[in-house]
């Protein structure tokens, strides 16, 4: 295989909070080749977000830093560098899309201004230039009379336009990697499959590397190649998103496929519970205790579980599971 | 399971004054639910789907008196609830319940859980005082909660327990029909699991009659006995879950099922997806024609002209759409 375009090793991450230091991510590594579509999948609080936030140098200022570990990025290490050089590649190599189509446009300017600062702020082109390119970019997007649009204040657009014009931004500066935040957990489905068809198209026309961050198992099985498993700030299963559906070796992941009632392509009349993963996911003074934190959930745990933390156990595949109890489970 | 109606909502249409042109102009209307019916059994579940904007939520906030209608009759139990006022009016509040959406901003921060639950007891019922706190007591209990949590306030709870709070308080006086917006689509998922199964095991506990509204359909799936589908105010298909699901005639319902991602393969692979383009009109332009005409991959001229009836098909399916008929096969 080619080298990885992102290659984050041992991050760790730490907030402050008036408890102490929390580590919200300990000890991630994974790789991001070229062209590929990872995806990180867990609950709220398991860390997804924030792992996006330390690749784009966007934590949380004064809580949130990285104390350990490195974020390699086409053989500069992100972690080193100077703000000026990190704001330098945020937008141009790296962007991102948010969850809240809603709120993360300015209400104030139309979206055609917001694409052009965009532009202007990362590309040495003229004015002129960028209001053409920014017409460009919503006709890529599928937004249809995209010059007359580009006057348009956000209130005008439907949730999915907004999400198109956030793609649209991501996407002024044809970065290498593109981060999706959930990007359609605030759509309704039909607008989220219309969106998940533009995103893989854009990825078959520009080569750019996709990192999918999502709760939804079904978006994950549609659009990823990779899936990282996230809980309580640690990698619980890594592996092809096909091994992983088919053969979960984690019991997280496990109650995360079946918990979901997934649309059956024929129904029957009688109707099973769903199975459950009880309880919540730990708060943050219990992380980065040296056992395993899915522990208090788990209906196979033994005091093996309790005393240390799970080592990765590597399976077929690049296919890898930090469980103690991983082969004998399934 | 008897097949008696608790609820029938008949031509049900609810309106909104939405700005008029000049000052002294006509009033004009967004017709958010527009000539609506569908009746729900006793003891089980209807399913109202479809996307926001659809009017699902209102149709079901004008069944349970919380939003004024315009036409039309909701009977609950034999009785049309919507001409009655004062103390009857409180009778029936009684009976229908309501389980909200955002566990977050449905409970007042300032309560204590007891009292959450006990409002609707004291507002609602002549339960004296002791026996409404015994009742508050068996409530924690019946949705999973412990007693000591009774004192807490809201902001005291996770997610998944703020909604089991306001479970307990829709069941607080007892009520027939429950009418669950939306419960699980604020949580995370594997909370989802545990209120949906927590809400089943309590339909069956009590004889509950739920209307169910949900904008997915995995959940839809697991949790109804009968759907109705809505696109812009009206109802588009209304079917029992196995015909529903097994063979879907709307193309609007089609399209909602092909565009939910699946971690099936093989159903991944075997459907195609119908694409539907665009957003649905502005509502508050009146239609001619199929509502569904614009972004359907099979519209005709008549489709574009006529609006089609909501007509059954066959037992327990009715469908509104010009390409269907008796033999109710999908005109995709």
């Amino acid at each position: 295989m080619t080298e990885p375009l992102l290659k984050v090793q041992n991050l760790r991450v730490e907030l402050t909070t008036r408890n102490g230091t929390a580590p919200v991510i300990d000890d991630v590594s994974f790789e991001l080749y070229p062209g590929e579509n990872i995806s990180f999948v867990g609950e709220s609080g398991c860390g997804k977000s924030m792992t996006a936030l330390a690749i784009m140098g966007l934590l949380p200022e004064g809580i949130g830093r990285i104390t350990a570990g490195s974020i390699m990025f086409d053989g500069q290490e992100l972690t080193q560098l100077s703000p000026e050089r990190l704001r330098r590649i945020r937008g141009n190599d790296i962007s991102m899309i948010f969850q809240e189509p809603m709120t993360s446009l300015n209400p104030v300017y139309t979206i055609g201004e917001q694409i052009v600062e965009v532009l202007l702020a990362h590309q040495s082109i003229s004015r002129k230039e960028a209001w053409a390119t920014a017409a460009d970019l919503l006709d890529a997007v599928r937004i249809p009379k995209a010059r007359e649009r580009l006057k348009d204040y956000p209130f005008q657009l439907s949730g999915g336009q907004r999400q198109r014009v956030m793609i649209a931004i991501a996407l002024a500066c044809k970065p290498k990697v593109l981060i999706a935040d959930e990007p359609t957990t605030a759509l309704d489905v039909t607008v989220q499959a219309q969106i998940f068809d533009l995103l893989r198209d854009l990825r078959k026309e520009t080569g750019t590397s996709i990192i999918l961050i999502t709760h939804d198992m079904g978006a994950v099985a549609e659009m990823a190649e990779r899936m990282i498993v996230m809980y309580a700030g640690r990698i619980a299963e890594v592996g092809a998103v096909d091994d992983i559906i088919s053969t979960p070796r984690h019991p997280y992941t496990k109650g995360l496929i079946s918990c979901v009632p997934h649309v059956l392509a024929s129904v029957s009349d009688d109707k099973q519970p769903l199975t459950e993963v009880p309880g919540i996911v730990p708060s943050l003074r219990e992380f980065g205790r040296d056992q395993c934190l899915f522990a208090s959930r788990c209906q196979h745990r033994t005091e093996q579980c309790l005393e240390a933390r799970p080592k990765a156990v590597n399976f077929d595949g690049a296919h890898a599971a930090d469980c103690w109890h991983a082969e004998t489970l399934s | 399971m008897s097949a008696t109606p608790l609820l029938s909502v008949e031509n049900l249409t609810v309106r909104f004054a939405v700005n008029r042109g000049s000052l002294f102009g006509p009033a004009s209307y967004l017709y958010a639910v527009d000539d609506v019916s569908f009746h729900v059994n006793r003891g089980e579940t209807l399913a109202i789907v479809g996307e926001s904007g659809s009017g699902k939520t209102t149709a079901a906030l004008a069944a349970a008196r919380l939003v004024s209608s315009h036409q039309g009759k909701v009977v609950l139990d034999g009785k049309d609830v919507l001409p009655l006022q004062g103390e009857d009016l409180r009778q029936i509040r009684r009976k229908v319940q309501f389980i909200f959406q955002d566990p977050y901003s449905s409970l007042n921060p300032r309560q204590r859980a007891e009292e959450i639950v006990r409002d609707p007891l004291q507002s609602l019922t002549d339960i004296p005082d002791q026996e409404q706190r015994d009742i508050t007591e068996r409530l924690f209990a019946q949705v999973g909660l412990r007693p000591e949590q009774q004192r807490l306030f809201p902001h005291q709870f996770s997610g998944g327990q703020r909604q089991r709070i306001g479970i307990a308080r829709a069941l607080a006086t007892q009520p027939e029909l429950v009418i669950c917006d939306e419960p699980v689509s604020a949580l995370d998922v594997a909370v989802q699991a545990q209120i949906l199964n927590l809400l089943s095991a309590l339909q069956k506990e009590f004889g509950l009659t739920y209307l169910f509204i949900s904008h997915d359909l995995g959940v839809v799936q697991h949790m109804c006995d009968s759907v109705a589908v809505m696109y812009m105010g009206k109802i588009v298909e209304h079917a029992d879950r196995r015909s529903l699901f097994n063979n879907p005639l709307h193309p609007y319902t089609s399209a909602l099922l092909s565009a939910v991602p699946t971690v099936d393969k093989t159903l991944r692979q075997k459907s195609r997806r119908i694409l539907i383009p665009g957003d649905p009109p502005d509502p508050t332009q009146k239609q001619v024609g199929c509502r569904f005409a614009s972004r359907c991959p099979v519209v005709t001229d008549q489709c574009r002209q006529t609006e089609p009836p909501l007509k059954e098909i066959a037992a327990n399916h009715r469908v509104a759409c010009h390409l269907v008929d008796e033999k109710a096969i999908s005109p995709l």
